[in-house]
């Protein structure tokens, strides 16, 4: 056999008989394992899940589910095909070996592969007092069993419930609650909702948006405490403003952690930030080498894009999930001359208060903010971030149709501020703002974008310097 | 020199088949001479210009509309104010979502739906009315179905009373043939005939607002006239232009949707059959007729606010834009084999109902009733042929359909 041939014997070998292995049975690993096949990838496949259940759906769990529009059982993934894939649900895996290229489960098993894809997501950020994070009443929402929880606590009717931390699903949560009627407190570290998302000036409108809406909105305080009744049922919460709020319901929306704990001593690069992976989803292992058959996929990703000066960015984005893991599919059945990068331009959407609400591009990576059409007060808006004259991200209120344009001035890198006039310019669109991002120093909760530097030139580590 | 694309676009020669022209016309994306319009004939540029915020839908920001032969507008000469159609934001986006409280989601999920059953009895009384006037040798398919059937439609939406339903007939057309520039036409007659019309129907329909304000029933114009919603209520003007809008452009181009798609199903007989066993197939039909034969073949109504640069060609401030969207649908760059009528396709994708914030206002009626329309002209006509192939067409080239479609049939299946 010539090493020409062999070479090209060994893709061909992984294609029709490989192993291939997906640890995180969701969005991700599920697009994944689709596209493998739609590539004609026949050896055997193994999906590896520590929920009991199907891939499924989890944008609808903050939303339709919420609002007892949907039940969350039946959220289930669309399949696009078959993919004829051993399920291994129901238990997570605990363990890689990546000398022998085998992964470990909980139950004791052993699973080889030839490829292994990575893509175990993220998890709810739990409170951190566990004793009261395990009183009736206290919720996190992440999974279907958490909707499914949640969705029976407010079908109870309570008489009020607290949301802590003002993020895109904390917002989402309160709307829901309100459009159902309850009483909502929530309690958000930052200035206002949104902030660590979109910055502080459209953190304002959201706050504007939450009290029109007759939420009890409480900014620049931290919930200190979480107080049971005698049943071991929540009945309050303390914050530090001294203040005490009533509530049989508690939402704990404090963000997410990324599940790597199961890859601690695996020699692989990951950690609480991820696991790191080049712009084609291979996994870096931590002597900050590439792995060749280990790749990523989702929230538990973190690569560099092209784009934004090649920071590593950590999307939780479910759009992000369904493109990487179509890369990363692409990727594992290529050879390296044919692999692609994965250079989606982040977008993310949310519903709240009957608002639809879109983003594209990098928003915290912005300085300033310019509202190019509609206004502010009228809560129906484009508004663009620029960072060192150049476009870096834009953002919709109710006005989404408009985002196609802003994107692609994003991937031009076009000026900042733009040099022109658009239809529905108000005068409020004459000048930029500082989009008042608050100092990353100052920890806030909820950002659904983070962003850490490792620059592929200097590699060394900067920290995202203060906004102000 | 000016208008030599305008004048071949326009050229009633080119009507049958206006595809040749598109495929010339694709080779410089954005076309340019004297001081005409800059036609825009590739599928991306058109799509990302109908979502570029530097474009404007309102004639007020054109530079000089210069002797523009498709600029007579549905609003020219007459005191109503410009329907949204000719508005930018924010106007346009008011008076389109105060329109869409009564017609669609979120407020009106149902209304489209709820209709068809009633679609369904005018489609059925129609081709029972074909059946009945016994001349099966030959059957005028615009005049005796794809004609009056969405006018019957925006009427019962409207809420136009059944008895007055003829006259709107009358004004429907008269309006309708105000936007084909008839060549031969005595000009000062065609356009009095459509100023008196446009009046009449004015007229007609500031009464029938009137008595809905005291008496208001669930239909839309009683809902436009008596909304109260967040973003306020209509003015009077507002309902009349805003209906007149949806008379205009819900009927003349469902006509043209079915009417195309009856001639295309025609030269493909494998596929009406197929759509004659199978009438779920009429949905991928649809969307495919969009692409291929689309109703508005192309808008030639937007302008620039500011210079801006479209495939390397640098357009100034204040410039005519045409976007010919039926081109951009047959762009190889996008559409592998596009000269083909392919219902198969995977993911159809087309710039038929426009895209962006103008989008066909009325796209989920139209589809359905196209959708409707087809498929029972598919289940009832028996061995339906095509009598003269081309048929005549319309002159207007925006609007683009036959005038008459011939067919005979040997029967008519219950
Ligand atoms: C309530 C809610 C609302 C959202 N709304 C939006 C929205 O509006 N717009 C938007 O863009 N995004 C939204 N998202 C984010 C979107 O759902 C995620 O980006 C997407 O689910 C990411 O997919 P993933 O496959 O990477 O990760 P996940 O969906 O988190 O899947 C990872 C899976 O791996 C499993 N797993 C973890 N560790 C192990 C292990 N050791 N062994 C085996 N299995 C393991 C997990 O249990 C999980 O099932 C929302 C998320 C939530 C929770």
């Amino acid at each position: 056999m010539t090493a020409q041939r062999s070479r090209d014997g060994a893709l061909e070998h992984l294609k029709r008989e490989g192993r291939i292995v997906v640890v995180g049975a969701s969005l991700a690993g599920l697009r994944a394992a689709e596209t493998m096949r739609e590539k004609g990838f026949a050896g055997s496949l193994t999906m590896i899940g520590d929920e009991p259940y199907e891939p499924y759906d989890r944008p609808p769990l903050s939303k339709q589910v919420l609002l007892g529009n949907a039940v969350a059982q039946h959220t289930a993934l669309p399949r696009r095909r078959a993919i004829d894939a051993d399920w291994r649900l129901g238990v997570p895996a605990t363990g890689l070996d990546m000398a022998a290229r085998r992964v470990r489960l909980g139950n004791g098993d052993e699973v080889e592969y030839d490829r292994l894809l990575i893509a175990t997501g993220v998890r709810a950020r739990p409170w951190p007092n566990e004793e009261e994070g395990a009183l009736q009443g206290v919720f996190v929402l992440r999974t279907r069993d958490d909707g499914e929880g949640l969705q029976r606590a407010l079908a109870a009717g309570p008489r009020r419930v607290l949301v802590i931390g003002a993020g895109f699903t904390g917002s989402e949560i309160a709307s829901a609650c309100r459009e159902r009627g309850f009483d909502v407190t929530v309690a958000e570290r930052g200035s206002a909702p949104l902030v660590g998302a979109l910055g502080g000036v459209i953190g304002e409108v959201a706050a504007e948006m939450h009290r029109e809406n007759g939420v009890d909105l409480r900014t620049g305080v931290m919930v200190t405490r979480l107080e049971g009744d005698p049943a071991g049922r929540v009945r309050a919460a303390h914050l530090s403003d001294g203040s005490t709020i009533e509530a049989d319901v508690v939402v704990v929306s404090l963000g997410a952690q990324r599940n790597t704990e199961w890859l601690t001593g695996s020699g692989l690069g990951a950690g609480p930030r991820g696991i790191a992976c080049d712009a084609g989803c291979r996994a870096f292992d931590i002597r900050g080498i590439v792995t060749d058959d280990i790749y990523v996929a989702g929230d538990v990703a973190r690569s560099p894009h092209a784009l934004f000066g090649y920071q590593f960015l950590s999307l939780e984005h479910w759009g992000n999930a369904v493109a990487q893991a179509d890369t990363a599919a692409h990727n594992m059945l290529s050879e390296s001359a044919d692999r692609r990068p994965h250079l989606w331009v982040p977008a993310f959407w949310s519903s709240q208060f009957g608002v639809n609400i879109k983003s594209v591009g990098v928003p915290p990576m912005g300085t300033e903010l310019l509202v190019m059409q509609g206004s502010l007060t009228e809560r129906r808006f484009v508004a663009v971030y620029g960072y060192q004259g150049r476009v870096i991200a834009a953002v919709t209120f109710d006005n989404c149709r408009w985002l196609p344009f802003y994107e692609h001035q994003i991937e031009t890198t076009a000026p900042f501020p733009p040099p022109f006039t658009t239809v529905d310019r108000r005068p409020e669109g004459n000048k930029p703002v500082p989009a008042d991002f608050p100092d990353p120093s100052i920890p806030s909760h909820g950002p659904t974008i983070t962003l850490s530097g490792y620059s592929p030139a200097d590699r060394k580590m900067t920290f995202t310097p203060a906004r102000h | 020199m000016t208008q030599a694309i305008l004048r071949e676009i326009v050229d009633y020669a080119n009507r049958a088949d206006p595809y040749p022209l598109y495929e010339e016309l694709r080779k410089t994306p954005v076309s340019h001479d004297g001081d005409g319009p800059y036609v825009v004939s590739t599928y991306y540029e058109i799509q990302s210009l109908l979502h570029d915020p530097r474009i404007s839908s309102d004639a007020k920001n054109l530079k000089a509309t210069g002797d523009d032969p498709l600029g007579q507008g549905e609003e020219e000469g007459s005191t109503l104010p410009p329907s949204f159609l000719k508005l930018d934001p924010p106007d346009h986006d008011r008076l389109r979502r105060m329109t869409n409280r009564p017609f669609g989601p979120p407020h009106t999920p149902r209304r489209v739906h709820d209709m068809r059953e009633e679609l369904g009895g005018l489609v059925s009384g129609l081709i029972d009315g074909i059946a009945t006037t016994g001349n099966l040798d030959r059957v005028d398919l615009v005049d005796q179905f794809a004609y009056p059937f969405p006018v019957s439609v925006i009427c019962r939406l409207l809420g136009v009373p059944h008895e007055d339903e003829p006259r709107f007939h009358v004004w429907a057309e008269t309006l309708a043939a105000s936007l084909d520039p008839d060549p031969d036409a005595d000009p000062t007659q065609h356009g009095k005939g459509a100023m008196d019309a446009r009046m009449e129907l004015g007229m007609y329909l500031a009464g029938l607002i009137e008595e809905r304000r005291k008496n208001p029933g669930d239909d839309m114009l009683s809902q436009l006239a008596t909304a109260d919603g967040p973003d306020g209520s209509m003015t009077t003007m507002e309902v009349l232009s805003t209906s007149a809008l949806l008379l205009i452009a819900g009927h003349e181009t469902t006509v043209n949707l079915i009417t195309n798609g009856m001639l295309t199903l025609l030269r493909h007989p494998d596929v009406l059959q197929r759509l004659r066993e199978d009438p779920a197939l009429s949905v991928p039909i649809v969307e495919e007729l969009l692409r291929y034969e689309p109703p508005v073949q192309l808008l030639p109504q937007r302008s620039t606010l500011t210079e801006i640069e479209v495939a390397g060609v640098t357009i100034p401030k204040g410039a005519s834009l045409w976007l010919i969207l039926a081109s951009g649908n047959r762009d190889p760059k996008r559409f592998e084999n596009p000269d083909r009528f392919d219902p198969d396709r995977k993911d159809i994708q087309h710039l038929g109902l426009g895209s962006g914030i103008h989008s066909c206002f009325g796209a989920p009626l139209a589809r359905q009733e196209a959708q409707l329309a087809l498929s029972e002209l598919a289940r009832r006509l028996e061995n339906p042929q095509l009598l003269e192939d081309p048929p005549p067409y319309r002159q207007n080239a925006v609007l683009r359909g036959p005038r008459h479609l011939p067919v005979s049939c040997d029967g008519i299946r219950p």
